[in-house]
């Protein structure tokens, strides 16, 4: 079966051990994570991750499967670039000596439309967002004027192309029904 | 007012509040509170000691699987702890609810490499439903009710609780608790009417409808809604070997067991039937064979209260996720009642075949070595074929499942799954604890027998009536059985020097015999079947007999081997 980049969005209770449990999954198979993005969610006490890697489509069902097993799990859910919106932000520090001796770095800047964070004598800050490719572009090219400290990126974050937030409401439900019933 | 208790004290209240009456232990340093608690707890628990905590991990497995409830063991850090997780893994393939609770070192030290220090809830995350360490006393209640409604609960399986000794030795203000919901986990998923609908219409339109029963059934106390569903429209079922009680040998539609060392017809017509319905089992290697070939023709209904079973090895063409003791009923009302006589009638060729080439010659043999078979059936027959049936794994297992007879729910306690050596003496010490009216008899090779010996020290303290049968060969016997199949008769390190096991039996007060000759076989047995209390009944079986049929490895299931 053909590989292709998945992301998946998983959404668990806010406990210690769980990023464990979660790619112990990945590691039993031998499966590669290619970015990974924990974070609080927008409800209360659930995290969300968002992890993307390469993989057939029957080993990714199986694998979202045993991730909702997962007792403290709430959702997991799979999707291919089509089916979401993905960016990253990538952050790249220049040294301003480099900068004000070629001219060619404040261009590079300006026509990649990144921007500037922070600045002093001994360095700049900046900052990018988009794609992969778009972030991977700019490092090259400021790469190529030999004038890059560091350089970071962050994995994909992203959101679905859903018009419903299936989760939000069942947990907002289920909320709703506990309530009631006591 | 609240009392103000130990987080021990905590633990003990919280276990009777779960009704809890067996505790499976071995105690050490950093649960030595836990311990101390138990000793004004002598009468509320039941505190078996083991001789090693593997024997606890199984001993909790065997109290459950007969009885239904969830066992428990508790056991000290470190090494303790480890020594549990064999008996664990094998609770998370063969869904077994057991709860462990291991010590921890004080919670100021954790991370230091202190010692009998290990990270258990890093270890047991990929073998245990939960894990989870208690740090507080406050945490206890919670903490076990929370683990109890896991492992008990949907498809059950094991739970770790890691201790530490702080938790245990500070005061709270102690309340019972009770968790019955957890937002983020449904064990009993709601049943999906249309598909039900579907597959009722597909089984209606069925000719050669197949019913493959697993565990699920015992598991959820299905048994009379499976009678109910296939008497109905007349459906043949076959067993996996932990669904083999879970409907009664001598029971009509009660076709035999599938799998590797199953029965012919049950294999053969699996590859046969037209529609398939698999009703809680998980479609192991050992039941399919060569998935590229199996049940291909068939349309495939999949009743599994795990979500992940569906399509995980077979693909379902109608997914039924939920509890079979809830789905079997709702299929059923919609069921046409049906014949299927020609169809029933196909097994029984098969079964002629599978008689002729191999069970007349393992249940009479005329002259020769004793045969497994006929040592296991005699004994099935000697309990009126109502004892529950422990094995350890290897041929012993294979034999003792094929020709024991069942005639009651939760009457086989084998490792499926992990097929854990050693498995069969504790298991059979916790079936006997749990279930005292039922006869156990467990039946070991020389090799397992030897993997957990050292139990027997706990069937003395503890005068467990524990009936068992080993069948020694002198060898690793499936292996060797394997090699000289597969391996052109390389007997690689599977002949066995053994010792004087009924002089080590009566090292420790237990009566036994030795029986060699086929005339001796009938009074041992009764021998054993009358004596009141455990016996070993050593029985000297052939070097170097096989189990057949056998589906060799990477094979289609209907192609099986006769020798």
């Amino acid at each position: 079966m053909e590989k292709q980049l998945y992301t998946l969005i998983i959404y668990s209770e806010n406990l210690a051990g769980l990023l464990n449990q979660v790619t112990a999954e990945f590691t039993r198979r031998q499966i590669n994570i290619e970015t990974l993005n924990v974070s609080s969610s927008s409800i209360d006490g659930v995290h969300r991750y968002t992890m993307s890697l390469w993989s057939n489509e029957e080993t990714i069902k199986k694998v979202v499967k045993r991730l909702e097993k997962k007792i403290d799990v709430l959702r997991a859910s799979y999707y291919t670039e089509d089916e979401i919106f993905v960016q990253e932000v990538a952050l790249y520090k220049i040294s301003t000596p480099k900068l004000l001796e070629n001219k060619q770095i404040s261009k590079i800047i300006r026509h990649n439309n990144a921007r500037v964070i922070e600045i002093n004598s001994t360095y700049m800050v900046v900052e990018q967002t988009g794609k992969t490719e778009t972030i991977m572009k700019l490092y090259k090219e400021f790469l190529a004027e030999q004038c890059v400290l560091q350089f970071v990126k962050s994995g994909h974050i992203a959101v679905t192309r859903d018009v419903v937030e299936h989760l939000t409401e069942q947990l907002f439900d289920e909320d709703a029904m506990r309530r009631t019933s006591k | 007012m609240k009392e103000i208790i130990t987080g021990a004290e905590a633990l003990m209240r919280s276990l009777m509040n779960e009704g809890v009456d067996t505790i499976f232990g071995y105690p050490g340093g950093s649960i030595m509170p836990v311990f101390d608690a138990m000793y004004d707890h002598q009468n509320d628990f039941r505190q078996v000691v083991v001789r090693h905590e593997q024997g606890a991990a199984h001993a909790a497995q065997g109290y459950a699987r007969s009885s239904g409830k969830v066992g428990v063991c508790i056991v000290t850090s470190g090494p303790g702890a480890t020594n549990t997780l064999t008996g664990i893994s094998d609770a998370i393939l063969d869904s077994t609810p057991i709860v462990v609770i291991a010590g921890q070192v004080a919670s100021s030290v954790l991370g230091t490499d202190a010692f009998q220090e290990i990270d258990l809830v890093g270890v047991t995350q990929p073998i245990t439903k939960w894990s989870y360490q208690i740090r507080r006393a406050e945490d206890v209640a919670w903490a076990v009710a929370r683990a109890f409604y896991i492992a008990s609960s949907g498809r059950p399986g094991p739970v770790v609780l890691d201790f530490t000794k702080d938790a245990q030795t500070s005061k709270v203000a102690y309340e019972p608790q009770i968790v019955d919901n957890i937002r983020s986990y449904v064990p009993y998923p709601k049943p999906d009417e249309k598909a039900i609908r579907e597959a009722a219409e597909l089984i209606n339109r069925a000719r050669r409808p197949f019913a493959l029963v697993g565990q699920g059934v015992e598991l959820g106390r299905a048994h009379n809604e499976l009678r109910a569903f296939l008497e109905k429209a007349n459906i043949p079922a076959a067993r996996t070997l932990l669904g083999l009680s879970a409907l009664p040998t001598d029971y009509p539609l009660s076709m035999g067991m599938l799998g590797m060392h199953g029965n012919l017809s049950c294999n053969v017509n699996t590859n046969q039937c037209d529609v398939l319905i698999a009703i809680g089992m998980r479609f192991s290697d050992r039941v399919t064979g060569n998935l590229n070939t199996y049940a291909k023709q068939a349309k495939v209904i999949h009743i599994d209260i795990d979500k992940s079973e569906i399509d995980k090895n077979v693909k379902a063409d109608i997914p039924l996720i939920g509890d079979c003791k809830e789905i079997l009923p709702l299929l059923t009302e919609l069921l046409q009642p049906a014949d299927h006589k020609e169809w029933i009638d196909s097994f029984s060729e098969y079964d002629a075949v599978e008689y002729e080439k191999v069970i007349e010659k393992a249940l009479n043999p005329k002259e020769g070595h004793l045969k497994m078979g006929e040592v296991a059936r005699k004994i099935s027959e000697a309990t009126e074929n109502k004892a529950i049936l422990v094995t350890d794994v290897g041929q012993n297992q294979m034999m003792s499942c094929r020709y024991f007879k069942y005639s009651e729910p939760h009457s086989v306690l084998t490792s499926g799954g992990l097929g854990t050596m050693g498995y069969g003496l504790p298991a059979a010490i916790g079936a006997a604890i749990a279930v005292p009216h039922r006869t156990v008899c467990v039946f070991m090779g020389d090799g397992g027998f030897q993997m957990n010996i050292q139990e027997l020290g706990t069937i003395m303290e503890q005068k467990t009536p524990v009936k068992m049968i080993l069948l020694n060969n002198n060898y690793l016997g499936n292996v060797r059985q394997w090699q000289e199949l597969f391996f052109n008769h390389r007997y690689s390190c599977t002949p066995m020097l053994n010792p004087d096991y009924n002089m080590i039996a009566s090292a420790y007060g237990i009566p036994s015999r030795l029986v060699v000759d086929r005339a001796e076989l009938d009074a041992a047995i009764k021998e054993m079947v009358e004596s009141p209390g455990a016996f070993l009944l050593h029985v000297a079986v052939e070097e170097e007999d096989n189990v057949m049929p056998m589906v060799p490895p990477g094979a289609s299931i209907c192609d099986m081997i006769f020798e």
